[in-house]
């Protein structure tokens, strides 16, 4: 029905593309991985300590890269400063780079503070100009004491729970990026919010119980059985949560039939059927979901724990990494004129195309190898260098 | 064979010069443009009470409207926009678009190339009884609750006190939230300039009084535009008169300064 398809002139273009599909996911990863260092710094879950330290490196890593999607995106990016310098206050936008300053800065002097006599040490060793860096990084001082490192401990605590409402806002907030643009039928709603930020943690986690057994199974080092235990659980936990309100959006909506539901209906049963109902909804969630149901409520043997548990970490990864698409891209697919739908070619060499999503996406992988050259991942590493 | 006779080579040579002479000068007058503000003299007010006036940014008060009823789908006003503006291909601050409606209400809606080409034929790839026919006209709504202007981070498109919804390139970052943002996909990206591009209601002609350029060509004066403080002028007779006025959208909660005469319930 060809003739029937109208989509305005100017909707031709699908103006965010993949940048803005990674964006979201990059940020989503610091978010899940933060609140794994906010159960064991905060909330005292001991079985999580073998990956703390990890996830506070893992979720700075990919902070620190997180911006450079959106750097690539922006038509004039050398302006980019006149968001902090003249922010609109009536824009949701406007917000994105305070916002990050806040969580970058609290995330950096947290993993500081965590390793701080690591850092100490280093220091102790380094002579001449290399030792002004470490001065700061240390914050010039040299005490180790254990009065001191409990007082580090205290301050440490702190700031990981100011870092939960940071690390909330910073995601809840994308979400409302896209919850609060009225024009776009498929974006506007209040849930999108909520949806973005359940899945951002359901993404963490999966990358960081993934991450830890490869590194793992890299290193040839035992992988902390109870840790990846309590991670799968608190998985299944917000993947319940965030796959129940991904298809409530869509559910009460196709009850209550309004024009709402009319125009998305095309959309998710027409050009998103297969990214939407096959891969997002039927192979990356349903089955995930039964596998996690399966992970949680029996006891299996250690070997088909670990492989399941690192399928469905990949699969979950794959199911929030679709979410993005289907919100972002597939929302675009839809003209505003309701009344048809345009069409979206990735190009592997344009600014944003597919080459610059591997790098972006490699990028982070580069500065976490970086940055675990100096702060040791694993407390076991730690024991042995000193 | 005899010799020339000067008389008549001087008298050639005199027509030559001449020729040169006139070719030369008259090409100078198509090199050597006229003065800009002795053409614009030239020009007399489309929009009266502008020139010699203060521009009291507070009291003024535009509006535009659209008479459905009496657009023909010619794509002057696109093609006028197009080289005011050097618009790029593919891109549009205004368009028209052909709605066609069968006996069971089914509604096709096309807008080849904008309406640029004027819609010249019927369409062919469509095999059913029409009941009803019309083009329309659209560009930006200059909202009195713009969208574009809501999202935009930096301040780079903001509402002028006068009533116009307007862009600064220079600060624009092309983050395209505004095109996102715009119910009525007016906006676009200049795939130049990187920043973000729409219709402005040739604010530039307005503020000498003269007419948006497309309300200027349209030939059967479907697009209307004046001040609704001038109790004489056309937009303000259509809005003070019973005739049905609407606007695109209404559901969004932008109030567009853009009216419709005689709209049909199945333009969106």
């Amino acid at each position: 029905m060809d003739a029937l398809n109208f989509v305005f002139p100017n909707d031709l273009h699908v103006h965010w593309s993949m940048m803005i599909v990674l964006y979201p996911y990059l940020t989503g990863l610091v978010d899940g991985s933060f609140i794994v260092a906010a159960l064991y710094y905060v909330f005292g879950v001991q079985s999580l300590k073998p990956i703390s330290r990890f996830s506070l490196v893992f979720a700075l890593a990919f902070l620190s890269c997180a911006m450079f999607p959106l750097l690539m995106h922006l038509g004039r990016p050398e302006r980019n400063h006149n968001m902090m310098i003249t922010p609109s206050p009536t824009s949701a936008m406007s917000g994105a780079g305070f916002i990050f300053t806040v969580a970058i800065v609290l995330i950096g002097l947290i993993v500081l503070l965590v390793y701080r006599p690591t850092l100490v040490k280093l220091r102790l060793k380094t002579k001449g100009i290399m030792q002004i860096p470490y001065r700061l990084l240390t914050m010039d001082s040299t005490n180790l004491s254990p009065e001191s490192l409990e007082l580090d401990r205290k301050i440490i605590k702190v700031l990981v729970a100011i870092g939960i409402p940071v690390a909330t806002v910073l995601h809840g907030y994308v979400g409302f990026l896209f919850g609060g643009v009225k024009a776009n039928p498929s974006w506007s709603t209040p849930l999108m919010p909520v949806i973005f930020l359940f899945s951002a943690c359901v993404s963490g986690f999966s990358a960081l119980i993934l991450a830890y057994m490869v590194i793992k199974k890299v290193q040839h080092q035992p992988v902390d059985i109870p840790c990846v235990r309590t991670c799968i659980n608190i998985l299944a936990g917000f993947f319940i949560l965030a796959f129940s309100f991904e298809m409530l959006e869509v559910f009460s909506h196709s009850y209550l039939k309004t024009w709402y539901h009319h125009s998305v209906e095309g959309l998710l049963n027409g050009p998103l059927f297969y990214s939407f109902w096959v891969w997002q909804v039927g192979i990356c969630s349903v089955l995930p979901l039964l596998l996690l149901g399966w992970l949680c409520l029996f006891k299996l043997k250690t070997s088909v724990f670990k492989f399941f548990a690192g399928a469905v970490s990949l699969m979950l990864l794959l199911q929030v990494l679709l979410m993005r698409w289907n919100v972002v891209i597939g929302g675009q697919l839809m003209s505003k004129s309701t009344r048809g739908y345009t069409q979206f070619h990735p190009e592997w060499f344009d600014k944003e195309g597919i080459l610059t999503v591997i790098v972006l996406v490699s990028l982070p992988f580069i500065v976490l190898f970086i940055m675990s050259k100096i702060f040791p991942l694993w407390l076991e590493e730690e024991k042995n260098s000193s | 064979m005899g010799k020339p006779d000067k008389g008549l080579d001087r008298e050639r040579r005199d027509f030559i010069k001449k020729v040169l002479n006139g070719a030369v000068a008259g090409s100078l007058l198509l090199v050597i443009p006229m003065p800009a503000g002795a053409a614009a003299k030239e020009v007399p007010e489309q929009i009266k009470g502008i020139r010699g006036q203060k521009w009291d940014m507070a009291h003024k008060r535009f509006a535009f409207i659209v008479d459905i009823t009496r657009c023909i789908g010619c794509g002057s006003c696109v093609v006028a926009d197009r080289r005011e503006y050097n618009v790029p291909a593919g891109y549009y601050r205004t368009w028209v678009e052909r709605y066609l409606k069968d006996l069971d209400d089914q509604v096709y809606v096309d807008s080849p190339n904008g309406g640029f080409d004027g819609y010249q034929a019927p369409r062919k790839d469509i095999e059913v009884e029409v009941r009803d026919t019309f083009f329309v006209p659209k560009l930006c709504n200059m909202c009195k609750e713009p969208p574009c202007v809501q999202v935009c981070p930096v301040g780079a498109t903001f509402k002028s006190p006068d009533g116009f919804v307007l862009m600064d390139p220079q600060r624009c970052v092309g983050c395209a939230y505004c095109i996102q943002a715009c119910p009525y996909s007016a906006r676009f990206l200049d795939p130049f300039t990187r920043t973000a591009e729409k219709c402005s209601w040739c604010y530039h002609r307005v503020r000498k009084g003269l007419l948006p350029v497309c309300v200027n060509v349209c030939p059967t004066r479907a697009r209307k535009f004046g001040d609704l403080n001038d109790k004489s002028s056309e937009v303000y007779k259509l809005l003070h008169e019973h005739e049905v006025l609407t606007v695109l959208k209404k559901d969004m909660g932008t109030y567009p300064a853009l009216y419709y005469k005689g709209l049909r319930r199945e333009v969106v």
